[in-house]
């Protein structure tokens, strides 16, 4: 039977405020043109904007005051990534927000001594995970082993999300039989070890990494990897999550846009049902993620994740990008020629969906994990 | 009515032990036949008389009308006693309270705006369960469009002499008294000014009623027809032509919380813990069927949604998070509830495997035929009160802004 108690959800006069300066915030500095001029561009953010997020303080939102952050937990960011989502805002934030999570749920004091004030100051990291095309991989065959004092790495990670402008990587490995996280420093890298991807959504980036001969101290190895990886993964599910679901009002915005304007047989489209109801479901969708994502922001802590936490976050996960990939799909249908064309925003939208759909899990994973704990 | 003020903590968490100590000690036996969902599934002399029985069982004991006024029968006490009633009695799934027009609309208006006449008259045979109340709003052709009312209501002497017919009258055939809507001019500028509110006894010579066979064979509603069906005129409500405020103000009962409600359970919902229940012993190709990976994403699913549809309600009191369509949830609740309901009651029937072919009646039937009938009874709530398709047309036309057909 259903272990699905709480329902609560609860919103700080903080977050609020968060929420309301990064709405202005994001759609000051990303509106259509901003997201288009940067899609061909190498890092696929502007460096000013990311220097201006760091310096409102939000990279550190959720890190402890000592160091260099608001004390906040990470449900605070809910409401900037779904900002970010709703402008296609794209910067480093989520990589790093990850990565900073993983530190301070697993990290000793000289690990988070020495890295979550750089965090907080624009320092950017990223989770080095995956061997293949499997979230839900629980083993890896990148392998850590004693090297005299220290220790080598041997193997590949792809799809590593803002590889190329990382500061350091935490790689998920192996040492012995026992999974491990590594923090391995760009400058570690060998030369040609990243090798940039073509994606799919070009306001991403991502590349594959191979770690291959670095050398790492064992200060490096993240003190409790294998504890706290289930937990960062779920972080990792939620974070995307608010984003799909901005991203999924943005497309439903452009949507209403066009159907609101566009006349064909002498009428708004918008007044025929076969488009007006299929949008309606788009905002009951979204409505959903939204609801999901908010009570998961209401129950996470610092702390270990509970149960009810796991569940609410697999849940707002498999719900937003179900949104998204709806809104995507049919903003592009209801856009007719138009959508068919890379000059209609609608790309952006069905694009996104698919990078979305996958990142930390698709539904169909988190619904069989769902099972388990809901089910059984 | 009175509200939390000068109720110890201590004092409510008393209360309501003795409620759960009531309610153990007086939920009526299994009657042998299937008990109504909703007040609108009461189709038989045996389920009616079954269930005023248990209303008057949960008044008498001083369960319900909690908080209505002490000289017309209720309990003069604050609104919280009820509310922590209700909730006990709806998380132990005793019968609902059958009597849902009076005591949830007619009851709550007449105390807020009746006289004090018609409170002496009508509120303590709502609450007893003696005095069934219906509602007559709804007309054959015009659905829930009220401004189009064509019954008619015309002034002889100390009388109103009804002429018209009135549709989907809930429990019409037993009611003794109908809130009733009907027109007393049909040449007002505006034809909602032309309507009157009526309080009409049932028993007027020219009333009669026609039970309606619903898809399920049962029978729960009526049509009403008034064929030169005089009453008396001080049933008149309020003044002549106020009737469409009173009808909206009645509304607001049914649709706002349950504010000056009774009290009661209302409705025995489904969740999806009952749908699990009857997947928890089924087999399908030879394997029990909670381990097949599609029944077990598709049960997630709705899970899934469940969760969401009961977040909603706590999300709607952030206004932060519903800043970019503030009446969203609002105006999508029913779309997304009954049809929630709606998909997962057939789904349910899916799971019965070659038993979902077996209806009430039959012993072998899955929870006596529950899921059979809850599924096809659930058409009333995606078509009564604005179909489905009409609320889609309403939330894109007023919350995305989407123009009319």
């Amino acid at each position: 039977m259903t272990r699905i108690a709480n329902l609560s959800i609860e919103f700080s006069d903080e977050q609020a405020m968060i929420l309301a300066s990064a709405k202005d915030f994001c759609r000051d500095k990303s509106d259509i043109n901003a997201v288009r001029a940067l899609l061909k561009s190498d890092t696929g953010f502007n460096s000013d904007v990311w220097n201006e997020m760091i310096s409102l303080g939000w990279a550190g939102l959720f890190l402890p005051e000592q160091h260099g952050g608001s004390e906040l937990n990470i449900g605070a960011t809910i409401p900037l990534v779904e900002s970010m989502g709703r402008h296609l805002l794209s910067t480093p934030f989520i990589s790093s927000t990850i990565a900073a999570q993983a530190i301070m749920r697993g990290g000793s004091e000289e690990q988070q001594a020495k890295w979550l004030p750089a965090i907080a100051e624009g320092a950017i990291g990223t989770m080095a995970l995956l061997d293949n095309e499997d979230w839900g991989a629980t083993d890896t065959s990148c392998l850590l082993s004693t090297k005299g004092n220290n220790f080598a790495l041997q193997g590949k990670k792809l799809l590593v999300n803002d590889a190329a402008v990382a500061d350091f990587f935490l790689v998920l490995t192996k040492y012995q039989d026992s999974i491990a996280l590594v923090i391995v420093e760009a400058t570690q890298l060998a030369k040609n070890a990243i090798s940039n991807r073509t994606l799919v959504d070009e306001t991403k980036r991502a590349a594959n990494v191979d770690f291959t001969g670095v050398t790492i101290e064992s200060a490096a190895i993240l003190a409790k990897g294998a504890e706290i990886l289930p937990d960062v993964r779920l972080i990792g599910a939620l974070l995307i999550a608010a984003e799909a679901t901005g991203c999924a009002a943005a497309a439903l915005d452009t949507v209403v846009d066009y159907l609101t304007t566009r006349k064909q047989f002498g009428r708004l489209i918008g007044s025929y049902q076969s488009l007006k109801h299929p949008t309606v479901e788009i905002l009951i969708q979204m409505d959903s993620a939204r609801t999901l994502i908010y009570h998961a922001a209401t129950l996470i802590g610092d702390g270990k994740l509970s149960e009810d936490t796991e569940i609410a976050c697999r849940m707002a996960k498999a719900q937003a990008a179900e949104a998204l990939s709806f809104a995507g799909d049919r903003a592009v249908q209801f856009h007719g020629g138009m959508g068919f064309t890379y000059d209609c925003d609608a790309m952006l939208y069905i694009r996104r969906a698919q990078w979305s759909q996958h990142q930390y899990g698709d539904p169909q994973h988190h619904r069989k994990l769902l099972a388990t704990l809901l089910l059984d | 009515m009175t509200d939390q003020q000068g109720i110890e903590s201590g004092e409510l968490s008393d209360f309501r032990k003795g409620v759960v100590d009531w309610i153990k000690h007086n939920t009526p036996a299994d009657p042998g036949f299937l008990l109504p969902q909703t007040f609108m599934e009461v189709g038989s002399e045996q389920v009616l008389s079954f269930l005023r029985e248990w209303q008057h069982k949960v008044w008498s004991s001083g369960y319900l009308g909690m908080a209505w006024p002490k000289e017309y029968g209720g309990g003069g006490m604050p609104r919280i006693l009820q509310q922590i009633a209700d909730e006990e009695m709806k998380k132990a799934r005793v019968p609902i309270c059958f009597n849902v027009i009076g005591l949830g609309w007619a009851g709550p208006l007449i105390i807020d705006t009746g006289t004090d006449f018609e409170k002496e008259t009508y509120l303590k045979g709502i609450l007893s369960g003696e005095d069934i109340w219906c509602q007559g709003f709804s007309e054959p052709n015009h659905g829930s469009d009220l401004g189009s009312i064509q019954t008619r209501a015309e002034r002889d002497d100390n009388e109103y002499i009804i002429n018209g017919s009135k549709i989907w009258t809930t429990m019409g055939n037993y009611a003794k008294y109908m809130i009733l809507l009907a027109r007393t001019d049909s040449h007002a500028e505006r034809r909602y000014n032309g309507l009157s509110f009526f309080l009409a006894p049932m028993g007027a010579k020219g009333i009669t009623t026609s039970p309606i066979q619903k898809l399920t064979g049962d029978y729960g509603f009526t049509e009403t027809f008034f064929d030169n069906a005089r009453i008396p005129a001080s049933c008149l409500m309020g003044e002549e032509g106020h009737g469409w405020r009173i009808a909206m103000q009645t509304l607001q009962y049914e649709r706002g919380a349950e504010a000056g409600a009774a009290g009661g359970v209302a409705i025995l919902s489904t969740v999806m813990n009952d749908l699990l229940r009857i997947a928890k012993d089924v087999q399908r190709d030879g394997e029990p069927l909670m381990q097949d990976p599609v029944t077990r994403d598709n049960l997630v699913k709705f899970l899934i949604e469940e969760q969401a549809l009961y977040l909603a309600e706590n999300r709607v009191r952030i206004p932060a998070l519903c800043a970019d369509y503030p009446n969203s949830v609002a105006l999508s609740t029913k779309l997304r509830g009954t049809e929630f309901f709606r998909r997962m009651r057939q789904y349910a029937l899916t799971l019965q495997g070659a038993s979902s072919a077996l209806y009430v009646g039959d012993d072998d039937a899955v929870e006596g035929g529950f899921w059979q009938r809850a599924y096809m009874n659930n058409f009333s709530t995606t078509i009564g009160g604005g179909t489905s398709q009409i609320q889609a047309n309403i939330i894109g036309e007023h919350v995305l802004g989407l123009p009319k057909d």
